[in-house]
C-alpha cells in the first residue's frame, strides 16, 4: 500500500521492452508504464495484493548465469545474454521488480492462461449483462471481450445463490454475480477498519456475507461497490437509476471536511446521479465517505432557493442588489460581513473585499465534527484554510459568532451580511436577528433567508467552479456538473456586482477573470492560473499559518504538524 | 503379524498384543532413551544426522527433511515454530493414525527431539477433524509425557523446555496443505498462502519461521536419532532411504497397512505376495498408487524407464520399485503411501466421478480455476454417471484439468486435475464408451444432481 521510494530504480525487460521501475512495483504496475495492459480482477493498487484470480497470469524468467562461474550465459544467436523461462506462469501482482527480471504478457500460453480464467468465471455467472446494473463498467464484461471464447462449453446447471441480499443501508449484493476476487473484504478491513465482510461456504459454491450480528454500515461501505469488478455489489441509492455509459463525469471536491476528498460526479442531462471518489495518492487514495456521496440531492432539495427577494418581494437580480447595495450603504459603519469556510477560495477572496469596501469586521462560522482518521476531518469546512489564505480572517474560527451578537446586543451592527451561513444556525437568536437587517446571499432556505431583507440565490458546489484549500495547504479545484436553478446567476459574478454596487473596485465575475487578481494580491497564490490548478491539486505554502493550532488529528494522508 | 517382507520400525507395536499406548507401555521398551540422549547432543549435531540420512518428508512431496530444516530462518530473531502434519485425508491414505491411536509416545519422543534440534519452544499437533479420538490419546500422552519431564519446562531435568499443543481441525482436506494448515491455526479460513513470498520456512505461522512435517516423517526422526543418519541411510536405497508405510485399499485379497524398506519390494510383490493378488475372477485394471492425487496406472501400461547410462528399463506396472523415484519415473507419484487397487469391474468414469465429488467438495474456493474447475469437473462426471454421457466429455474434462494444474495459489490444483488428466489419457476409450453405451437420456429437470 506504500507510495515506494523514487530512489533505487530497478530495471525489468517485460515483452522485451525495458523499464526502468522503484523498488517494490509489481509487473502490472510496470507494465502499465509501458502501455500494457495485464488483465486482473483481485488486483488493486490501494489495497493488499489477494492473487486469488489469477488473471494476471504471464510468464517469468530471469537472465541466465552460469552457476559455476557466475558469469552471464550468452544466447549465441541473439548476442544478448540467455534468459532462462520458468515452465509455469506467474502472477503479475504478486511479482516484484527484481533485477534482470523478465515478463511475457503476449505469448500463447498467457493467452490460454487468460482465456481459462475468464471461461471458469462465466461458467457459474448469470451472463445476462442487459438486466445488470454494472453493464457498462463491468471488468468481467470488458475482458470477455477481450477474452472470452465467444461461445459456452458448459452444458450443466449454474450454481444458484442468492440474489439480493442488502449486506447494510446501503450496499445490496447478488452472489450469483460475485466472483470472489475479496476485494470488499480486504476494503473493509484494511482501510475502513471494519473487518466485516468474509467468505463462507467453500469452493464454487462460497458466498460473501458479514459476519454474524453484523452489518456492513460503516461510512465507507460504498467503495466496496466502486471496487467490485463485476455487478455482485450495487449501491442501493444508484442501482437501475441509469446507465452509465449516458453519464457525464465531472472533477469535484467532497465539501463534508478540510480533508478535501477529490470526487467525479456522475450526471445526465443537468440531473446528478452519483458520486464517486476520484483517485488522488496524496489527499484520498481512491476512496470517500458514504456520507459525501449523498450531498448532490441538496441540489433538488425542497428548500432550495431559486429566486431572489427584496422586501419579502420576489426581485430581479438587479433589483435585489440594488435594495441590498442600499441596506449596506446607508448602515455607515454599522455593517457586519459573515462568509463562509464552504465558499470558494475566489468568493471568499471577493468577501474580503466586500468586506474591505464597507469598512466591516468579518468573521466565518467554525464547523467541528468528530475526525474518523480516515476522510472525514475534526474541521467541517472545505476551506477554513482558504479564509485564512484569502485573509478574509485571521484566526481560527469559532462555532458561535460570540463577537457578532455582542456587537448587535451594543447597537454597534445594524446591518449583516451573510454569505452562505445561517446566522441563527451559528448562534444568533431570534430576537438578535430581528434587530438587524440581514442580506443573505445562500443556496437554501433558512432562519436566516426568512429574516433577511434581501435574499441572494446562490449555487452548490455542483452547479459552479471554484477551489478549495484543504488540510494539507492544497489547492483543488471543482468544475460545474451541472447547470443552476434557471436564473440565478453564478456567486462570483453577484458576490462581484454587489461590490461595485457598494462602491468597491470592478474585478472579474469568474474564476478566469477573477483569478489574476488573487494571484496578484495573495503571496501563496502568486503565479497560479485557475486554469493551472492540475487535476491533483496544488501544494501551497503553508508557512504563513504554522502558528495557528489547527484541530485535525491524523487521517489517511496527512498527519498534523508537530505540537509546539 | 506383519509379513515377512515388511520391515516394522516405526509400525513396530502396532497391532502387538500388550501394547497400550499409556507411557508406562513404552517406557517398558525403552522410550524416551532417545530424547535424554537426545538432548545431551549439541542442535546442530542432530539436524546433521537427518540431513545425512537422506530422510524425505512422508506427507506426500518427499521433500527433504534436512533440507527444509535447513531453510529455516535463523536470523530473524522470531520464535520458530513446529508444525505436525496430522490432517492425513488424502484419500487412500491411513498410516498416521495408527501412529496417533496406538503408539502417540513414539510421536512425541520424534517431536521432541525434532523441536530440540531446530530450537523450537512451542509445537502443534494439527490433527484432522475427524479423529475426535485421536485428539484425545494425544491430550493424554502429552499429559502423561510432561508430568514425567519429556514434554513442558526443563526437559529431562536440562535447561531446554517446549510445549506440545494439540489443534483440531474443523474438517476440510485443505488443510492438510501446509500454509492453509497455518492459516486455520491462527483461527482464519484455510485459504493457502502465496509461495513465494510465504514459504514457511520464513513466514509462517503468525508470519514467523515454521517447520511443517508430517506425522511419520517426525517418528522417522526419533528413529534417525537413536541409529544416526549414516545407519538410517544404509535401510533402503540410495535417494529413497529408510522405511515407508503403505497402506493398501480396494480390489485385493489383503488390504491393510505395511512397513517396507523403500525401494525394496515391487508394487507387483505389494499387491500379489502381500495382498494376496485380486479377488477370486477378477484381474487388475488399474492403480492410484500414492494417494487420490496421484496419477493413476493402467495394469497392461509399459514404462520405458531410462537409465542413467543409457540403457531402457521395460517395466509393468508389477516391476515398480516402492519409492519415490521409481513412480516419479513412471509419470506419476509415491505421494503419501496410499495404494488404490481397482479391478476389471469397476467402471473409470464412475470412479473418476467419485473422486471429482471429493475435489469439489474440498477445494477452498479461493483461486478461480480449482474453485470453478473442480467443481465443473464434478458436474461433468456426475451428468455422464447420470445417463446423459457424451462422446466429447472426456476431452473437455482433460481440457478443463489442463486449465486449472500449474495455475492455482497451491497445490491442489494440481491435486484435483492430475486424476482428470490421467484418467481421461489412459482410460480415454473408456469414456469414449461410457457415453456410447450408458446413454440414457432422461428429461431436464432430472439432471439436477449438482
Ligand atoms: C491439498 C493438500 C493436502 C495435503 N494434506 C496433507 C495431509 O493430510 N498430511 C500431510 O502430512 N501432508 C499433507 N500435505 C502436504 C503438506 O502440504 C506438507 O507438504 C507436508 O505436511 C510436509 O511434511 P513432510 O515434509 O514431512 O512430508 C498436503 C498437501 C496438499 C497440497
Ligand atoms: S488451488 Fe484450490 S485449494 Fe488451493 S488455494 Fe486455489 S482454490 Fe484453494
Ligand atoms: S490480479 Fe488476481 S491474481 Fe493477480
Amino acid at each position: 500500500m506504500t507510495q515506494p521510494a523514487q530512489t533505487d530504480l530497478i530495471t525489468v525487460t517485460i515483452d522485451g521492452r525495458e523499464i526502468a521501475v522503484p523498488k517494490g512495483t509489481n509487473m502490472i504496475e510496470a507494465a502499465r508504464l509501458l502501455g500494457i495492459d495485464i488483465p486482473h480482477y483481485c488486483y488493486h493498487p490501494k489495497l493488499s495484493v489477494a492473487g486469488n484470480c489469477r488473471m494476471c497470469l504471464v510468464e517469468m524468467g530471469m537472465l541466465a548465469f552460469d552457476p559455476a562461474t557466475k558469469q552471464p550465459v550468452m544466447d549465441p544467436a541473439s548476442g544478448k545474454q540467455k534468459v532462462n523461462w520458468m515452465p509455469k506462469p506467474v502472477i503479475a501482482c504478486f511479482t516484484n521488480a527484481a533485477p534482470g527480471l523478465h515478463i511475457r504478457t503476449n505469448t500463447p500460453l498467457v493467452r490460454e492462461c487468460r482465456e481459462g480464467v475468464m471461461e471458469f468465471l462465466l461458467i457459474n455467472h448469470p451472463l445476462d449483462c442487459p438486466i445488470c446494473d454494472q453493464a457498462g463498467e463491468c471488468k468481467l464484461q470488458e475482458q470477455a471481450t477481450a477474452y472470452g471464447r465467444g461461445y459456452s462449453r458448459f452444458i450443466e446447471q449454474k450454481n444458484v445463490k442468492p440474489k439480493r441480499t442488502l449486506l447494510g443501508p446501503r450496499v445490496m449484493l447478488d452472489d450469483e454475480r460475485c466472483v470472489l476476487c475479496s476485494r470488499c473484504i480486504r476494503f473493509s478491513k484494511e482501510v475502513a477498519k471494519d473487518d466485516v465482510l468474509g467468505f463462507v461456504d467453500r469452493g464454487s459454491y462460497s458466498t460473501l456475507t458479514c459476519y454474524p450480528g453484523r452489518r456492513l454500515e460503516n461510512n465507507y461501505s460504498l467503495n466496496t461497490v466502486d471496487i467490485c469488478p463485476v455487478g455482485a455489489l450495487t449501491s442501493v441509492d444508484f442501482r437501475f437509476k441509469m446507465r452509465v455509459w449516458f453519464l457525464k463525469q465531472t472533477p469535484s471536491i467532497d465539501t463534508e471536511s478540510s480533508v478535501g476528498v477529490n470526487t467525479t460526479v456522475w450526471s445526465r442531462e443537468g440531473v446528478i446521479y452519483r458520486i464517486t471518489p476520484r483517485r488522488n495518492d496524496a489527499v484520498n487514495d481512491t476512496w470517500m465517505p458514504d456520507s459525501g456521496r449523498e450531498l448532490y440531492k441538496q441540489v433538488r432539495a425542497e428548500n432550495r432557493l431559486t429566486a431572489a427577494l427584496a422586501a419579502g418581494q420576489s426581485a430581479t437580480l438587479d433589483a435585489a442588489l440594488a435594495a441590498a447595495a442600499e441596506l449596506l450603504k446607508s448602515a455607515a459603519s454599522a455593517v457586519a460581513v459573515v462568509g463562509s469556510g464552504r465558499s470558494s477560495v475566489d468568493e471568499q477572496f471577493l468577501t474580503r473585499k466586500l468586506a474591505a469596501a464597507l469598512k466591516a469586521p468579518a468573521w466565518i462560522v467554525g464547523r467541528a465534527g468528530e475526525g474518523d482518521g480516515i476522510l472525514l476531518s475534526t474541521d467541517r469546512n472545505p476551506n477554513t484554510r482558504g479564509a485564512l489564505v484569502t485573509g478574509l480572517i485571521k484566526a481560527l474560527p469559532g462555532p458561535q459568532l460570540g463577537e457578532l451578537a455582542a456587537a448587535i446586543d451594543a447597537g454597534k451592527v445594524t446591518t449583516v451580511l451573510a454569505v452562505n451561513e445561517d446566522l441563527a444556525a451559528a448562534g444568533l437568536t431570534a430576537a438578535q436577528l430581528a434587530k438587524v437587517r440581514v442580506i443573505y446571499l445562500g443556496t437554501h432556505a433558512n432562519a436566516t433567508s426568512a429574516a433577511a431583507q434581501v435574499v441572494l440565490p446562490a449555487l452548490t458546489v455542483f452547479e459552479k467552479s471554484g477551489a478549495f484549500i484543504n488540510q494539507q495547504f492544497r489547492l483543488q479545484k471543482f468544475v460545474t456538473a451541472v447547470p443552476g436553478p434557471a436564473g440565478v446567476s453564478d456567486d462570483l459574478a453577484t458576490l462581484a456586482r454587489l461590490l461595485v454596487a457598494v462602491g468597491g473596485p470592478k474585478l472579474g465575475e469568474t474564476a478566469t477573470t477573477l483569478w489574476p487578481a488573487l494571484a496578484a494580491e495573495i503571496p501563496a497564490l502568486a503565479s497560479v492560473s485557475f486554469a493551472g490548478i492540475p487535476d491533483e491539486g496544488l501544494p501551497l505554502d503553508s508557512k504563513p499559518w504554522a502558528g495557528l493550532r489547527f484541530g485535525e488529528g491524523a487521517s489517511l494522508h496527512f498527519q498534523p504538524a508537530a505540537a509546539t | 503379524m506383519p509379513h515377512p517382507l515388511e520391515r516394522r520400525v516405526i509400525f513396530q507395536h502396532i497391532d502387538e498384543p500388550g501394547y497400550s499406548p499409556d507411557l508406562a507401555c513404552y517406557l517398558r521398551q525403552g522410550g524416551y532413551a532417545v530424547l535424554r540422549k537426545s538432548v545431551q547432543r549439541p542442535p546442530a549435531e542432530l539436524i546433521d544426522e537427518v540431513k545425512r540420512s537422506g530422510l524425505r518428508g512422508r506427507g506426500g512431496a518427499g521433500f527433504l527433511c534436512g533440507l527444509k530444516w535447513n531453510l529455516v530462518d535463523r536470523k530473524s530473531g522470531k520464535p520458530i515454530y513446529l508444525i505436525v502434519n496430522a490432517d492425513e485425508s488424502e484419500p487412500g491414505t491411513f498410516k498416521d493414525r495408527y501412529i496417533i491411536h496406538q503408539d502417540p509416545h513414539q510421536l512425541i519422543e520424534g517431536i521432541m527431539i525434532s523441536c530440540y534440534a531446530n530450537n523450537v519452544k512451542q509445537a502443534y499437533i494439527y490433527i484432522r477433524g475427524e479423529f475426535p479420538h485421536g485428539a484425545r490419546i494425544l491430550e493424554t500422552a502429552i499429559a502423561e509425557a510432561r508430568a514425567a519431564n519429556f514434554v513442558g519446562p526443563n526437559i529431562c531435568g536440562g535447561a531446554y523446555s517446549c510445549e506440545i499443543y494439540v489443534h483440531r481441525g474443523a474438517g476440510a482436506y485443505i488443510c492438510g496443505e501446509e500454509t492453509g494448515l497455518i492459516e486455520s491455526l491462527e483461527g482464519k479460513r484455510p485459504y493457502p498462502r502465496i509461495k513465494p513470498p510465504f514459504f514457511p520456512a520464513v513466514l509462517g505461522l503468525y508470519q514467523c519461521p515454521t517447520i511443517v512435517n508430517n506425522v511419520e516423517t517426525l517418528c522417522h526422526v526419533k528413529h534417525i536419532a537413536d541409529i544416526g543418519g549414516g545407519a538410517y541411510a544404509g535401510i533402503g536405497t540410495p535417494n529413497n532411504t529408510g522405511t515407508r508405510l503403505i497402506g493398501v485399499s480396494g480390489h485385493v485379497q489383503r488390504p491393510g497397512y505395511f512397513e517396507f524398506e523403500s525401494g525394496k519390494i515391487t508394487l507387483g510383490r505389494l499387491l500379489h505376495e502381500v495382498c494376496g493378488g485380486p479377488l477370486p475372477g477378477r484381474k487388475f485394471k488399474a492403480i492410484i498408487p500414492g494417494g487420490s492425487s496421484s496419477k493413476i496406472l493402467r495394469c497392461d501400461e509399459r514404462f520405458k524407464i531410462k537409465q542413467k547410462d543409457g540403457t531402457v528399463l521395460d517395466w509393468g506396472y508389477e516391476d515398480i520399485p516402492l519409492d519415490f523415484d521409481s513412480f516419479a519415473a513412471c509419470g506419476t507419484m509415491g505421494g503419501s503411501g496410499g495404494v488404490i487397487v481397482m479391478d476389471d469391474r469397476v467402471n473409470l468414469v464412475e470412479a473418476l466421478g467419485n473422486l471429482n465429488a471429493f475435489y469439489a467438495h474440498e477445494s477452498c474456493g479461493q483461486c478461480t480455476p480449482c474453485r470453478e474447475g473442480s467443481l465443473w469437473m464434478k458436474k461433468i462426471t456426475a451428468r455422464m454417471v447420470h445417463g446423459e454421457a457424451r462422446v466429447e466429455d472426456g476431452e473437455l474434462l482433460k481440457n478443463v484439468a489442463d486449465q486449472i494444474a500449474g495455475r492455482t495459489v497451491c497445490p491442489f490444483g494440481e491435486a484435483c486435475s492430475w486424476p482428470t488428466q490421467s484418467f481421461v489419457q489412459k482410460f480415454g476409450d473408456e469414456f469414449k464408451a461410457y457415453a456410447e453405451t450408458k446413454r440414457q437420456p432422461r428429461p431436464v429437470d432430472a439432471l439436477t444432481l449438482v
